[in-house]
């Protein structure tokens, strides 16, 4: 724990990234040069629109996808030089999800879906330990644990995925437009949490938004334009 | 409480609740799967079932040692082409207290036999038939059946019948388990197929068991060429092992039922892939492996390939008691428990084959491509 406030270390330190999709004789050049630093229990918001490049990094920075070039050192993992398994490693101990649409198995409970990640890590899966309990308690999911998706709101499905992301206790959380398909009220509720997580227990939340006032939330804003950072 | 990983369990319900979660598609693999698993189990158990009945029946003549023509085949018995003068040599060989020739001829396809049969001699050589109704042969077209094939062909003593294309008075119904299940006089038969002085075989009653090797060595010495067996042998001969025509059809339908299983199962997974895109997608985002997911694609074929045996042996079992109800005299089926492990094995092996391709398109998927994926 600490103050809240992002120590100087970096956990992600990206230079000259590139990455290009190659469509048949098509090349889009999805990200062209971004440098950036993340220091450990920042909570970052990045802001841009639609085709700007932030879903690509995000997909980068979670070994979802390889970079074409440059350096991208995620808990302190360069993933330039890290395979397919290298990536799929990160994915299960060091990195975590939370998407706009939850994505939850939909045949699992709570309970099952977050016992999946923590299998998937290698780590137990019975019983749940004290912090983690905590961290149920703070997202108002204990008492939702034996329902399946289908059961909860949208609002209770997305407080799970944070349940389920944070459950492996990850280097970093990265949200991709967690409250992209929730009410105004259900969104609130979800930024003070990754806030309050962030504050609470110095996790380093990366969170990819369109909202302005949701990308507030964060320590710092980083705005991307045509697959460069425009302004930090 | 010590804390635990429960990877395989949780392996094991995602595959649980996968299958439940699609109910319709996995019962009809399942029903696919068991096709092949009856097909086998029932073929082999028509082949023992007929083996099996013919070794009784040949048994229930009580004779000692089988006497048959040169180049006559193990399980066809139809032909006659041994001189009925052979009868009364072998009835004058030492310690041969009874001989009796038979012909047999095969009806309705080949799938029964009708034997002509002299019915003192066979009176004497097997105690003579227990009639369940009617009388032994009094007319020439007087024929006698068992009740298996008079509960096949609803007939009645004192009724018709139409075998061989000609119609016979049914004299009496007997009780099954010696010899065939249709019977009629030795000479008519004879006549009827232009057989006459001809035999199929010839069966031997010895004065003691104890002078069966004696009398079956003298004779194979003096007979040569002529397939002589004592009855224990032939009936140990009566085997699948034993039959090659019999033993190439059942691979033929082995084969079929693993080409069947690997396409059920294969097209059953690859929908399931399909329609699992995203729950794959799902997955690897958590950082699941490839074997992860495979292993759930294998575990799921695995269940569907258990579940197609399990009901496929109940299928056999089903198979049993429709073949005895409507052709309890022709086609009975055993239930060869021995052969449950090697047809649930090609359900099985053809199940886990037919996963591997949709796994292997599991396994590659693109993580961000699936998630994507509506």
């Amino acid at each position: 724990m600490n103050n809240g406030q992002p120590s100087p270390e970096p956990i992600i330190h990206i230079r000259n990234l590139r990455k290009t999709y190659d469509s048949g004789k098509v090349s889009v050049e999805a990200l062209r040069g971004i440098d950036l630093d993340v220091p450990k229990g920042e909570f970052l918001a990045i802001i841009g629109p639609s085709g700007s490049g932030k879903s690509t990094l995000f997909h980068i920075v979670g070994g979802l996808t390889p970079p074409t070039s440059g350096e991208v050192v995620v808990a302190g993992r360069n993933l330039s030089h890290v395979g397919d398994a290298g990536r799929t490693e990160l994915r299960a101990k060091h990195v975590s999800f939370v998407f706009q649409k939850f994505n939850l198995l939909p045949n699992l409970t709570a309970r099952d879906n977050i016992r999946t990640a923590l299998s998937i890590a290698g780590l137990p899966t019975d019983p749940f330990d004290a912090e983690f309990e905590n961290v149920l308690e703070l997202l108002g999911v204990r008492q939702r644990l034996d329902h399946k998706p289908s059961e909860m709101s949208g609002g209770e499905q997305q407080r799970v995925a944070i349940a389920r992301a944070l459950a492996t206790k990850p280097t970093i959380l990265l949200a991709d437009e967690p409250t992209g398909n929730l009410d105004s009220r259900n969104s609130l509720a979800v930024l003070e949490l990754l806030k309050d997580l962030n504050e609470r227990f110095h996790q380093t939340i990366l969170m990819i938004t369109h909202n302005s006032d949701a990308a507030a939330f964060g320590h710092r804003i980083m705005h991307m334009n045509d697959g460069q950072i425009s302004e930090v | 409480m010590a804390a635990k990983n429960n990877g395989d369990s949780l392996i094991l319900k995602l595959v649980w609740e996968n299958i439940r979660f699609r109910p319709v598609r996995t019962l009809l693999s399942i029903l696919l799967i068991a096709v092949p698993v009856t097909l086998i189990l029932m073929l082999i158990g028509l082949s023992r079932g007929v083996l099996e009945d013919s070794g009784r029946r040949t048994q229930g003549i009580g004779a000692d040692i089988v006497f048959r023509a040169p180049s006559s085949s193990l399980i066809s018995f139809n032909g006659a082409s041994l001189s009925s003068k052979l009868v009364d040599l072998l009835g004058q060989e030492p310690h041969v207290t009874l001989a009796t020739g038979v012909v047999n001829q095969p009806v309705a396809g080949g799938i029964d036999t009708i034997t002509g049969l002299d019915i003192q001699a066979f009176n004497r050589m097997s105690g003579g038939f227990v009639f369940v109704e009617g009388h032994s042969f009094e007319k020439a077209d007087d024929i006698l059946i068992d009740a298996y094939y008079a509960s096949q062909v609803h007939a009645k003593a004192g009724g018709s019948i139409n075998v061989l294309n000609r119609p016979w008075h049914v004299a009496g119904i007997v009780e099954p388990g010696k010899l065939s299940h249709l019977f009629v006089q030795l000479p008519v038969l004879q006549e009827l197929i232009g057989a006459t002085g001809k035999v199929s075989q010839i069966y031997l009653k010895l004065d003691s068991p104890d002078n069966l090797k004696t009398v079956t060595d003298a004779l194979k010495a003096k007979f040569d060429g002529y397939p002589i067996y004592s009855m224990r042998e032939l009936l140990s001969l009566l085997s699948v092992d034993n039959i090659p025509v019999l033993k190439t059809f059942i691979n033929v339908i082995i084969g079929i039922g693993v080409v069947i299983g690997f396409s059920v199962v294969s097209l059953s997974m690859y929908m399931a892939v399909l329609q699992r895109t995203r729950e794959i997608g799902i997955l690897k985002s958590l950082g699941a492996s490839k074997g992860f997911i495979m292993a759930i694609i294998l575990a799921e074929a695995f269940a569907m390939g258990l579940g197609g045996t399990i009901l496929g042996i109940a299928f056999s079992f089903a198979t049993r008691s429709i073949m005895h109800v409507f052709v309890p005299a022709s086609l009975p089926q055993a239930i060869v428990v021995s052969w449950w492990p090697i047809a649930g094995s090609v359900a099985m092996g053809a199940a886990l084959l037919g996963a591997l391709y949709p796994g292997m398109l599991a396994v590659r998927q693109d993580p961000i491509e699936a998630l994507a994926y509506e």
